[in-house]
């Protein structure tokens, strides 16, 4: 039976790591993400996990150790946040490259400098092209649910990736909120035991991981996990398709809201999207046609389908939480490739980006509700009179 | 030169899932100078065996001597002259610089361009 507990993120996701029972955990502390190790490391402490967990000095070490550990055959997950991320950034590729299916809780903060703790989603942005799986979480409830969905996508052997599980620094992470705890058991039989293919621990069949691989072999390891990449999104909705069923849920490569029959759209991922439904209740309520979608899966990118989603709409107003410094008109990374997907898939629909709420700044109905005002003059107009806006910066 | 396979049909990840194959990976060609062997002068002490670093020292099993080198392999490192104890001992005058490949060495060590059989 599942039970529903007062729970914050940071605690949903330690517990969907205690039920998941991993091999080895290796983490180092990090605002806003300690409290799930912390938790994490308690379940170990108290003996209710079998975990191997590995105190490192730094989370270049994490990563390193979470790579030989996968690499040896073990189950690996691990958590970080922000300059913890940027730390292991060097260790992100060879954890995709190795093709080691290790699952990471990132909680989203502000990359440095200035020093910053709170949330926006520099961090994840800086990790896009390494070669890991991305997925979003708008709660506690869905950095719950990602996570145990996570290890069975990551093992999968069309896969073989590393996944990194999004959710909102303070934001959603040290928020308590209500939360559906699957029965341990269930959970345990959900990602099942974990047969590594290729261990090294495997004595009689001693094998080498990360040999020198130059110009004769390695542009076709390169090829293979873009091929790893394209199986991803199939073993992606596979596996939400059995997780809906067995737990009764929704999920897919992204979540639309009353977009059916909407003129105009805000895209927004994390726990803003949850904000923004409020807001389109709202707006509907006064007869206006906006909707919502809140991409789920940002790597691999669901360019055509988020094409297909997006194909009706009169005006699209994309939110992102991250600045790509120097790209085309200094936009968000979600914007810029979102507005490439549109434009290849044939979808010519009138988008502007708005960056909002970095460092943590907070993101309040009123000023989503005039993202989807201008969106609605868009609309009518045809005409986009700003591609980038800084939401609620002074000036 | 091996045939080079396609993505589909090695190991991901750059795994090499034989063990002992780098038996398979000639470094001969890497090589810039080449040692070579003064028989006679040869005291088999085996010291160049020992510390070759690509096991290119080769060794007659009947009677245990050095016999030569293994130039599919050998990448010219010239430890194996740096190492020898004949080489060490050979006599010069006061201030006087040896030549890699003076004649008077066990081990020498000659520039590929210049090696004549």
């Amino acid at each position: 039976m599942s039970k529903f507990e007062a729970l914050t993120g940071n605690a949903a996701v330690a517990t969907a790591m205690r039920q998941i029972n991993p091999d080895v955990v290796a983490a180092y502390p990090i605002t806003p993400q300690t409290s799930t190790v912390q938790t994490f490391a308690d379940f170990v402490a108290d003996g209710l996990v079998d975990t191997e967990f590995v105190c490192v000095e730094s989370e270049h070490s994490a990563m390193s150790a979470c790579v030989g550990a996968s690499a040896a055959g073990a189950r690996v997950m691990t958590a970080t946040a922000a300059n913890g991320l940027a730390l292991m950034w060097e260790i992100l590729y060879i954890a995709a490259s190795n093709r080691c299916p290790i699952v990471m809780s990132l909680v989203n903060r502000a990359l440095s400098a200035p020093i910053n703790i709170h949330c926006d989603h520099s961090d994840v942005m800086g990790i896009r092209d390494s070669g890991w799986l991305i997925l979003f979480s708008e709660n506690g409830q869905e950095a719950y649910d990602n996570l145990i969905q996570a290890v069975r996508i990551a093992e999968h052997p069309d896969v073989l990736l590393p996944v990194a599980i999004c959710q909102d620094g303070f934001i959603t992470s040290h928020a308590l909120e209500r939360v559906e705890i699957y029965d341990d058991a269930d959970v345990r039989a959900f990602v099942g035991e974990y047969k590594p293919q290729w261990p090294l621990l495997d004595l009689e069949h001693p094998k080498t991981y990360g040999p020198l691989d130059f110009y004769d072999y390695y542009y076709e390891h390169k090829r293979q996990q873009v091929e790893a990449m394209e199986h991803a999104q199939r073993v992606i909705l596979e596996v939400a398709e059995e997780f809906n069923r067995k737990f009764n849920r929704n999920y897919g490569l992204f979540e639309p809201y009353r977009l059916e029959d909407a003129e105009v759209a805000v895209i927004v991922a994390n726990s803003t999207a949850g904000t923004a439904r409020v807001v389109v209740d709202r707006l509907r309520d006064e007869g206006l046609k906006v909707g919502l979608l809140k991409p789920r899966v940002f790597r691999p990118f669901p360019a055509e389908e988020l094409a297909d989603a997006l194909s009706h709409l009169k005006a699209v107003a994309v939110m992102d939480r991250s600045i790509s410094f120097g790209a085309m008109d200094n936009a968000g990374p979600l914007f810029l490739e979102l507005a490439a997907a549109l434009a290849l898939h044939g979808v010519q629909v009138p988008m502007a980006d708005y960056v909002y709420g970095l460092g943590g700044r907070d993101i309040l109905p009123h000023e989503i509700e005039r993202v989807y005002r201008d969106a609605l003059r868009v609309a009518e107009t045809g005409r986009v009179e700003r591609r980038v806006t800084y939401l609620s910066v002074r000036e | 030169m091996t045939e080079l396979r396609g993505w589909r049909e090695i190991p991901i990840g750059g795994m090499i899932l034989e063990a002992g194959n780098s038996v398979e990976y000639k470094t001969g060609g890497w090589r810039a100078f080449r040692p070579v062997f003064g028989e006679a002068k040869c005291i088999h002490c085996m010291q160049c065996w020992l510390f070759c670093p690509d096991s290119s020292i080769l060794v007659d099993p009947e009677n245990e001597k050095m016999v030569g080198f293994d130039l599919e392999y050998c990448k010219g490192c010239g430890i194996c002259a740096s190492i020898c104890p004949v080489n060490a001992k050979v006599i010069r005058k006061a201030g006087e610089e040896l030549a890699r490949d003076d004649p008077r060495l066990c081990i020498r060590m000659i520039e590929e361009g210049k090696f004549q059989e």
